[in-house]
């Protein structure tokens, strides 16, 4: 996935004091792999993150949208844990079980103009739509 | 919202009538300008606590409310557990027992003023702060059980900190009932390597200066005097908080429908205080204000050596230590009759008034410090709880300013630099990790504190004891 893809394929949007992620896909995985594009690209300027390394993520839920909060909070802690960000990402999803890849590396503060941490992903403004033939995931992140 | 939309209780106490599904009316207490600039958001969100079961006397909002998720910031309710009340992830927040620290200098501004650089340089190098940081110890599985149940009183033990500095924090530094069992090992390998990091965003370091006070007597009890240094850390309970937030806003959504509560949102995330999921949140929350209380002990230990390094003069002694995201086991008296309820307060200071055995020796006669964060370059406020507060509020007061801008709007209007340019020019130096983090935190995305801290003031939630303005800034 190229640097514009990337660029078109999602959007942050005001919210409160916290901000709102979106990704946009032709499938409803395509559309939760950039909301995570999205989400990271609110902690750094990600289009400065190589994909050297990789880490998969597993998680179930009992519908879609939490699906979309469990994948991104799952992210969140391997985030925190291995002190990584990633700028790639490819889901997959069967029936309410999720299996994700992300590309990146290791958190350099200055080279990736680290910005600010997400607390979590919430259920607000949480929603998985299809407008104008493609998908649309969203929810507001706590910062 | 249109002030004339509530029933007026008094000039700073606004009533939204109890009706249809909810279980005891909604109290704002707010000045008519606060009510009238406050979002419309703050009242349905009062409303939809108000119909939790076993809430008590009244679903409030403190005067720096605002949108939140689930409860709004500045949502104060209480929950009896033998009436069916419910406890709520989305009353305590993401961030477990953030709260205030502050510290005495022993010094005053002109002594300060000539190694202020030097100092606030040394903060910004060796106090870990800004996204990813580390700490400077790292724990295992078991050590992090052991801070789970121990708190402040953990990180003394492992010589952070004096014995002293226990009897200015809340619960002296450690709260009961915390179970590291209902903790998820994801929790807990965040935290690993995140003692004694500060984090980012609303968080900071600052040197601050007394320059007015309102009560001599409780200014003199806590040992302020005109001019007088302190240094306060705004940080919370960093990835193992965020962590069980993340993992009981789902199981307790789920436990709502469950339960058959009459939930209007699902972040409201709730369960009866006495199911299994509910106990579970119970334990686990504890166990997050544990590990905030030993964050703020661990970064304390830290700003002392540091302090003493550029001023061996001096010495930091604790003024005190409030929680504003929490929930916690309290005695209250409601229609006569005193109760054992689970107080939620998020984005809500504690204000126990005078006589409460929780306090310290030298407060227990004026009530406890209530310290209430500002911006970087506006003012911060000391207040003293009262016994009206006790009686019309469980004890609690605002917490902060809040903010009155977006993240992404305030991006537009200032640019980092600029912003630390500006607040240069006005003699406050700050130091930040990410400039468009200090963007995001320019005071004017904030409302103004000193229409909120006066709110609480006249709405005798807690007193004025006085103001200090920040000389220096360190932000996350």
């Amino acid at each position: 996935m190229g640097k514009d893809i990337l660029r078109s394929g999602f959007e942050t949007f005001e919210h409160e004091a916290d901000i709102g992620i979106r990704g946009f896909g032709t499938t409803l995985e395509e559309a939760f792999a950039n909301a995570a594009a999205a989400l990271y690209s609110v902690m750094v300027d990600i289009t400065c993150v190589d994909q050297k390394e990789f880490r998969g993520v597993n998680v179930s839920a009992d519908d879609q949208e939490q699906l979309l909060v469990e994948w991104l909070n799952a992210l969140l802690a391997v985030s925190d844990i291995e002190r990584m960000v990633f700028s790639k990402f490819e889901v997959r999803i069967e029936g309410n079980r999720l299996a994700g890849t992300a590309w990146g590396e290791h958190l350099d503060r200055t080279r990736h103009h680290a910005h600010v941490e997400v607390k979590g992903a919430t259920y607000h403004m949480l929603g998985i739509r299809q407008e104008d033939g493609r998908f649309v995931a969203q929810c507001v992140v706590d910062v | 919202m249109d002030p004339r939309s509530f029933e007026k209780v008094n000039d700073y106490c606004w009533e939204v009538p109890r009706t249809g599904d909810m279980n005891v009316p909604g109290r704002i207490f707010a000045s008519e300008k606060l009510i009238t600039e406050m979002d419309e958001k703050v009242r349905e969100q009062v409303r939809n606590v108000a119909c939790l079961p076993g809430i008590q006397a009244a679903s409030m909002a403190m005067p720096d409310a605002h949108w939140g998720y689930g409860f709004s910031i500045g949502g104060v309710a209480a929950f009896d557990p033998d009436e069916g009340g419910i406890i709520s992830m989305g009353g305590v927040g993401f961030d477990i027992s953030c709260g205030v620290r502050t510290m005495k200098t022993g010094l005053i501004k002109d002594e300060v003023l000539p190694r202020l650089e030097r100092l606030v340089d040394q903060f910004y190098s060796r106090v870990p702060a800004g996204v990813g940081s580390e700490g400077l110890i790292k724990l295992n599985t078991s050590q992090i059980d052991d801070m789970l149940l121990g708190g402040a009183e953990w990180a003394v033990k492992k010589g952070y900190g004096v014995k002293e500095d226990l009897a200015y924090i809340e619960e002296r530094g450690r709260v009961d009932g915390a179970d590291p069992a209902q903790v998820s090992a994801t929790a807990k390998k965040r935290q690993e390597r995140e003692m004694g990091t500060l984090g980012s965003g609303n968080h900071y370091l600052e040197v601050q200066v007394v320059d007015e006070i309102y009560d001599a007597q409780a200014a003199q009890a806590m040992g302020l005097r005109k001019d007088g240094v302190v240094i306060s850390v705004h940080c919370g309970s960093r990835g193992l908080g965020h962590q069980i937030g993340t993992d009981y806003l789902r199981s307790l959504a789920n436990a709502a429908q469950r339960f058959k509560l009459p939930i209007k949102d699902r972040e409201l995330a709730s369960a009866p205080i006495t199911s299994p999921e509910g106990k579970a949140y119970f334990g686990a929350m504890s166990a997050g204000i544990n590990c905030a209380l030993a964050n703020r002990q661990i970064i304390t230990h830290l700003v002392r050596e540091i302090f003493t390094d550029v001023f061996p003069e001096g010495r930091l002694t604790m003024l005190y230590d409030i929680s504003h995201n929490t929930c916690k086991v309290e005695s209250h008296v409601v229609k006569g009759e005193k109760k054992r309820l689970f107080v939620h307060r998020k984005g809500a200071t504690r204000a126990f008034g005078p006589g409460e055995i929780d306090l310290p020796q030298e407060y227990r006669h004026a009530g406890q410090p209530v310290l209430i964060g500002g911006t970087m370059g506006t003012s911060s406020y000391i207040l003293i709880g009262t016994k009206e507060g006790m009686r019309v509020a469980f004890g609690s007061a605002c917490h902060g300013a809040g903010r009155s801008m977006s993240r992404t709007q305030a991006k537009k209007q200032w640019h980092g630099r600029d912003v630390v340019r500006s607040l240069e020019g006005q003699g406050i130096l700050v130091r930040g990790h990410s400039y468009s983090g200090i963007a995001e935190e320019a005071p004017g995305s904030y409302k103004d504190v000193t229409e909120v801290v006066d709110s609480a003031h006249h709405a005798n939630l807690a007193r004025k004891v006085a103001r200090v303005r920040p000389l220096a800034c360190v932000k996350g």
